[in-house]
Order: C-alpha cells, then structure tokens, then sequence
C-alpha cells in the first residue's frame, strides 16, 4: 500500500497553528532535535545517499516491471557514481540497460517507450552531458502531454549529479536547476539527505510526468540518519512540498542540494551570534513551494537564497520575485541571494573555492539582511 | 535470409564498397546524379551490374533498387498474376486519394487564413504513407515529423478531427493545443508529429524499445507491434539518425526506417547536403539491410513494406528503406519554391502515385472507372464534412490555456483508486493510507 507517511512525533511536537497556517505543510522538522539529530524523532539507522538511491530504484524496479533503468555505465560497471550496484545479476541486462555514448539517441529512446508505456529512468552521467540530450527531455517528454492535450503522457525520470564536483573544471560544473526550472510541463526535484533522496526518487518514479531528478556528485558519499518510516518500501514524499529542516525568527534561508548543508552549518554560526535562521530545503525547484515559502519569510521579514548555479535568471531570482508578489509588506530588508560566480567552473582549487558559495558567505550575508553591520563581499 | 526482398534484381554485402564494382567511381557518379537524378537512371546504371544475383547468403543483405518483376502494365485477367485484390487496390487508392484531397483543402483553407503558421504538404509523396501505413495494424505505432497530415489520416485518424486540429478548435485530435505539425493519437498509435527533424528517430526507436521490451520481460509472448517512422532525406544528415540506426541494429528492434527522399530540404538540394547520397547505403553500414525503392509506385512500396515489416514482426531486427519520392507543392506554404528545377517537377508530376495506380487498376480490371469515381465523390464529401465540422467546432476555452500541462498537476501522484491524491481530504492530514 502507497503511503505519505508524516513525523508524527515531530509535529505533535511543533505547534499546530503552523500546520493550520499552511493548510497542508506535510513534513517539518523537529524543532527541539534540529540541533543534532537533523530532526528524525526516531533514527534508527544511518545511509549514504548512494545507497538510498540505490534502495529505492531497487525497489521500485522490483515493485513494477515497467520500471527499467538505461543509461551508460548503469550494468556492468554498476553506475558511473555507483548508484546502480548490483542492478545487473538481479534484474538482468533488458532491464539495466548499458547505452553507448549516445545521450540524443538513449534519451529520445527512453522518451519513446514512455510515450508507448514503459516507465524508464534515464540516468546521465552528469547532467552536463544531458544538454546533448536536451532537444527530447524539453521538446518531447516535457511539451508532449501539452501538445497532444492528454493524449500522450510521459512518465519518465531523467536522473544523474548536478552541480559542481571537486576540481571537475567548468565542463562538468553547471547546475541546471534554473534552466529545467523554468519549463512548464517538467517537474524538477533536487534532494538533500538520504531520506529525501529515498523518497523524492520513488515519488518520481511513480509520477505519471517527466521528472528531472537533480543529484549531487559530493552528496552521495555523505551519510545521514534514516528513520524506520523511511525505509518503508512505500514511502515516499509528495512532490512540490518543501521542508523546513531548522525553525528560526530572524531570517529565512532557502536552499537545494549541497547548499542546504552549508546553510544549515551556517544557522549554527548565526545562532552563536543570537541569530536564529529558518532554513528551507526547497525539495522541489518546480512546482516551486511558494506558500511555505511565504509563510516562512511573513513570519522572519528576511530572506536569504542560496544556490550553486550562475546568478542571473537563477532559482534565487525566482524566488525573490515570488515573494516580491505574495509578500511585499512583509520584507524589512532587501532579499539577498548567494549564488555561484558568474565564471565557468573554474579548475584551480581555490578558485573552484572562490566560485562557489561558502559557509561564511552565508553567514554575511544573512548578518547584512539583519542589519548587523557588516561590508559587503567582493563581488566577482 | 536469401528470399528476403526477393524482387531485388541486385544485391550487395555490407561492408564491401560497392561502388567500386558498380560501374562509374562514385565521383562520376555524383556528376550523373547532379545532372539529373530523375530516378530512372538509377535503374539505367545498375542494368549493367555484374551478375551477383539474388542468392546470396549473407545475413545481412544491401539491395540497390527493387525491381519489380512484373510490369504493371498488365491486361491479364487472372488476378494471381497481380500484386493485389480488388479490394486491397480500393483500399489503396482511397487512402491516397484522401491523403491528396486532404492536402489540396488544407491549402485552400490557408489562404482563406482558417489555418495559420507552418503547415507542411504530403503532395506527391502518398505513396509512401499509404504503402506502409495501410499493412500496419491499430497496435503498431508510426512516428512522424511536421508533414504528418496524410501519416495521421492513413492511420486512421479521422478527417474531421486533422481538420479541426489545423483549425486550432477544441475538437481537434490534440484539442488545437498541437497543431499542423503536431499530430498525436493514443488509440491509433500515432506518436507524433514533431517540429524538429530526427526528434522523432529515437521516440520511435524507444516504441520499438518497448515492443521487445514487453515480450521479453513482461513476458507478453503475443506483442510484436512493429514501429515504422518516417522522415525525409535533409534528417539523414542529423547525428540522432545514426545513433539510432547502431541502437536498433545493436538491439534487434522491431522498427522499419523509412526515409521519403524528395530531394530537397526546404531550398537546400539533397546532393548539396550529403556527401553520399545514396542513403540506404547508410544501413549495412550499421548491420540492417538497405532497400532503395521508388516511392512514386504505391504497389512497389508496398512489396517492400511487407518485407521489412515481416522482418521486424518475425524479430529479425530494423530495416532501412529509402523511397525516393517527390512533393509536389513547396516546403510548406510559405514556402515559394523557386529554387527547384520546372523540368524537375514536371517529371515527377508525371509519375503523379495516384495516377499511375489508377491505371493500373483499370488496365488490371480489378475495379471500373465508375467505382473509382465513386471514391473520389465519397472523399469530396468527407473532405467537405470535415470542413464544415472544422469550422463549427467552437475554439478552445480560456480555461483550457493552463490544462494538459501535467498528466498529475498537483505532483502528489495518483493513488490506487485511480484519484487524485491531493483531492484526499486525509491526505494533508497525514493520516491518509492509499
């Protein structure tokens, strides 16, 4: 039986005016917890993100026999980051399908059989190597259903890392948050821990649209406690929620993927210095979750996003202008976005270093948003 | 393996450079072609082939031209002599004829401005969509580009829901959210209609993907619905092609590759384009066999159709099937066509596939010209009906604008009762158990 399952113990814990603010927010953290235990009311075991992909794709593949998962490296070499480990003997090569190099060819195939009714994973080795591929995720898996008015749906993921690795250079450095964001017609979700990983992939997979599924490359080694709900091989989380990870009063701090580790050590800095920040994990970068979102910043008056991709046009700026629109009144500053520079990725370390968002970043700017004085960061 | 194509009057192995033993080195031969390619002289050149007959046995088989070996002009009686029945030729000669109705409206009713942006025009090239289409069954699945008009109405998609579509009313197939070059039917198993030429190669691929798919791991033993897609000659040059010619061949998928070479892509020449030409080579070069036939002739097309779907049902793997055809109007109807030849034209207009299957069911006696006639009165009606619905139908709602965007908007997924779950008033509350 499919179930959304709920920290009970965590929201009985927080107040319930929230719940009613919100009208349906599903999952929040612990408040009292946050500190240490990330918010599980009961964890009970510890799992890499790597093997919580692996968890749930095994499942999912074992649940339906539509499920099949192509791409290259994903039998033999038993995925490129490892994610499909021990895919192959168990469901056998029409299932876990080796491409060759051929990201057009593979990702129109797998678009094909969703059009014809299988439900395929399409995995990229990162998603820089999807723009090659980009014609078939936009034009036909995102537009179809669209364009045929029902007709034709298209219920495939397209899943791989995203965002920038360790000294990868700039090739293989992009985020692709905003880009896939900003498409009607796709659902782009970018998990943070293991438990979101777990449970935003088997929601995807059982989504009947196309699903743009944003991995990090440093995220897949990192370990996180999992609650016994979560390993429920019927878990899974609602797409288009986000999660509040920290409660806080004093500025509100968005962020997705690897950002939302960062951010979370920056609120432990802030916090030291009297400032609590709420930290937001967006979970979804489309549908994006506006309303928590809103209620977060009504009731902090300050908004601080954080993101790896480039500045312009980024998730950052959409955010921004959607509480521009839903709440204005409410801002006692200016939102401030970090993001990456405005630079290719570049190779050497301290560079890549001064090119991505850092911790102190963070906590500058969230102490300027609360009008601690404190100079402003060169830019570039 | 040897009687596959069996009216091929020359045959070559992949992988041996056929051009050298054919006679004039591919230079000169460019040289024919660019000075004429008026399809008769390929048979002129390969007449004068060695003699490496049909019997070869080889796997994998390269044909030159498919030479029929009965002429059609035939005033024999007795119909085993034919390539057809009655019924069949009927059969034949109605879908064309609606195809070409079709068409010839469609641009009536764009310069009357009822249908508006790019629409591309299938005239001349019926052959090819009613040759395929017409052996295909409902479960099969055909793959289009933009000119896809006549694709969808062979499949049977009704004349009266094209229209509507090109008229961007609600009654459209696609509720007008599609358009001209956008066809999708669910129940005809026609995927699409793409703007982007190649876009549709590896969709169709993928359709044939999860026909092998389904027999093998689902384990539906009846499955073996063939995909046949369809593109032209300018889409040989786009890389999605070949890479998924290797992946068809490499997999074994039941999928024709049917190329409707009309030697020209919007204003660029085929031979300007291409550095070989001759695109059915491009098949044994990934290990399936590649059939040249003229596209002009319904009934040759259709020999080679039967093989090659043959060959992807029994699950012998793809096929390439290059038909040289010809359009007979512009690229599209924007398009003012200045830069083909009149001669050109008029050649092809000469071998007009409706034409020529018209004489040859007369002169085959298989039907009299009154019922023919009769054929074309019922098209003139169905054409004229669709118009009229077309033109009735009222245009979408305001409130469509935002619907269709998602198979499941709310992103919560849909529960076993087949609902919503969002629409669950326990669901926000968590207690909800689906």
């Amino acid at each position: 039986m499919l179930s959304v399952l709920r920290r009970k113990a965590a929201a009985a814990a927080v107040g319930g005016s929230d719940a009613m603010l919100l009208g349906g927010r599903l999952r929040k953290s612990c408040a009292a917890a946050a500190a240490g235990l990330r918010g599980y009311a009961t964890a009970a075991k510890e799992m890499t993100v790597r093997e919580a992909l692996n968890s749930a794709l095994d499942e999912e593949m074992s649940a339906d026999p539509k499920v099949f998962l192509m791409g290259e490296e994903v039998g033999e070499y038993q995925g490129a980051y490892k994610v499909s480990k021990g895919f192959l003997p168990k469901f056998g090569p029409e299932r876990v399908v080796d491409t060759p190099i051929t990201e057009a060819g593979f990702t129109g195939i797998g678009v094909g059989a969703a059009y014809y009714g299988l439900k395929p994973v399409v995995e990229f080795m990162t998603f820089n190597f999807a723009m090659q591929a980009i014609d078939h995720i936009i034009n036909s898996a995102a537009k179809t259903n669209y364009m045929s008015a029902g007709n034709i749906s298209v219920p495939i993921v397209f899943r791989g890392p995203n965002g920038a690795a360790a000294g990868v250079g700039a090739q293989h450095s992009q985020c692709y948050a905003a880009w896939y964001g900003s498409c009607p017609g796709l659902k782009v979700l970018a998990p943070y821990s293991s438990e979101d990983a777990r449970g935003l992939l088997k929601a995807a997979i059982r989504d009947p649209d196309p699903v743009v599924f944003l991995e990090n490359e440093l995220m897949y080694g990192e370990r996180f406690p999992v609650s016994a709900e979560a390993l429920d091989s019927s878990f899974c989380l609602p797409i288009g929620k986000a999660k509040i990870e920290r409660e806080g009063k004093d500025v509100t701090i968005t962020a997705f993927s690897k950002m939302v580790g960062l951010s979370l050590e920056a609120a432990e800095i802030l916090a030291k210095e009297g400032i609590t920040a709420e930290v937001i994990n967006l979970l979804s970068i489309r549908p994006l979750d506006r309303p928590t979102i809103n209620a977060s910043v009504r009731k902090t008056n300050r908004l601080v996003t954080v993101e790896e991709g480039f500045p312009q046009h980024g998730v950052g700026a959409e955010i921004c202008m959607s509480i521009i629109e839903d709440s204005f009144g409410y801002l006692d500053a200016p939102i401030e976005r970090i993001t990456g520079a405005d630079v290719p990725m570049p190779y050497a370390a301290n560079l890549e270093r001064m090119a991505l968002p850092q911790i102190e970043d963070i906590v500058r700017a969230a102490k300027r948003v609360c009008h601690r004085s404190v100079p402003m960061a060169a830019t570039a | 393996m040897s009687a596959a194509f069996p009216s091929v009057r020359a045959v070559c192995r992949p992988g041996s450079f056929a051009g050298e033993k054919r006679g004039p080195p591919p230079a000169a031969a460019s040289g024919k072609l660019a000075s004429g390619f008026l399809g008769s002289a390929w048979k002129l050149r390969f007449g004068a082939l060695p003699a490496r007959r049909r019997g070869s046995s080889s796997v994998v088989v390269a044909v030159s031209d498919v030479v029929k070996e009965k002429k059609p002009k035939r005033s024999s009686s007795s119909s085993s002599d034919l390539l057809i029945t009655k019924e069949e030729g009927l059969e034949l000669y109605e879908d064309m004829v609606l195809g070409r109705t079709f068409e010839d409206m469609c641009a009536q009713m764009y310069y009357r401005g009822k249908m508006f942006g790019f629409v591309h025009l299938y005239n001349g090239q019926e052959a090819v969509s009613t040759g395929f289409i017409k052996l295909l069954k409902q479960e099969d699945c055909v793959v289009s580009h933009y000119r896809d008009h006549v694709h969808a109405l062979s499949k049977g998609v009704s004349a009266r829901a094209v229209m509507s579509e090109l008229f961007g009313k609600t009654t459209g197939c696609c509720r007008g959210q599609g358009g001209s070059m956008h066809m999708f039917s669910k129940e005809h198993n026609l995927l699409g209609g793409f703007a982007f030429i190649g876009e549709g190669i590896p969709i169709a691929t993928g359709a044939a993907f999860t026909s092998k798919y389904r027999r093998e791991v689902l384990k539906e033993a009846d499955c073996d619905h063939v995909t046949v897609a369809f593109f032209g000659d300018g889409t040989c040059n786009n890389g999605q092609f070949y890479e998924c010619l290797n992946m068809a061949a490499l997999w074994k998928l039941p999928i024709v590759f049917v190329v409707e070479n009309n030697l020209w892509a919007i204003g660029m020449s085929h031979l300007r384009a291409t550095s070989d030409p001759q695109i059915w080579k491009k098949g044994p070069a990934f290990g399936m066999p590649g059939v040249h036939v003229d596209g002009m002739d319904v009934l040759k097309v259709r020999e080679v159709a039967k093989e090659a779907i043959g060959r992807a049902r029994r699950g012998e793997g793809p096929t390439l099937v290059e038909c040289e055809t010809y359009r007979f109007r512009g690229h599209s109807l924007a398009d003012p066509d200045e830069l083909r030849d009149p001669a050109e034209k008029a050649h092809y207009a000469a071998r007009d596939p409706i034409v020529a299957l018209k004489k040859y069911i007369l002169e085959s006696n298989l039907a009299s010209e009154a019922e023919l006639k009769a054929i074309d009165k019922k098209i003139d009606e169905i054409i004229e009906d669709a118009v009229e619905f077309a033109d009735a139908s009222p245009i979408p709602p305001r409130s469509q604008l935002l619907e269709n965007v998602f198979a499941d908007p709310k992103g919560f997924g849909i529960g076993p009762d087949g609902r919503y779950r969002c629409e669950d008033p326990k669901f926000t509350e968590g207690t909800a158990h689906v």
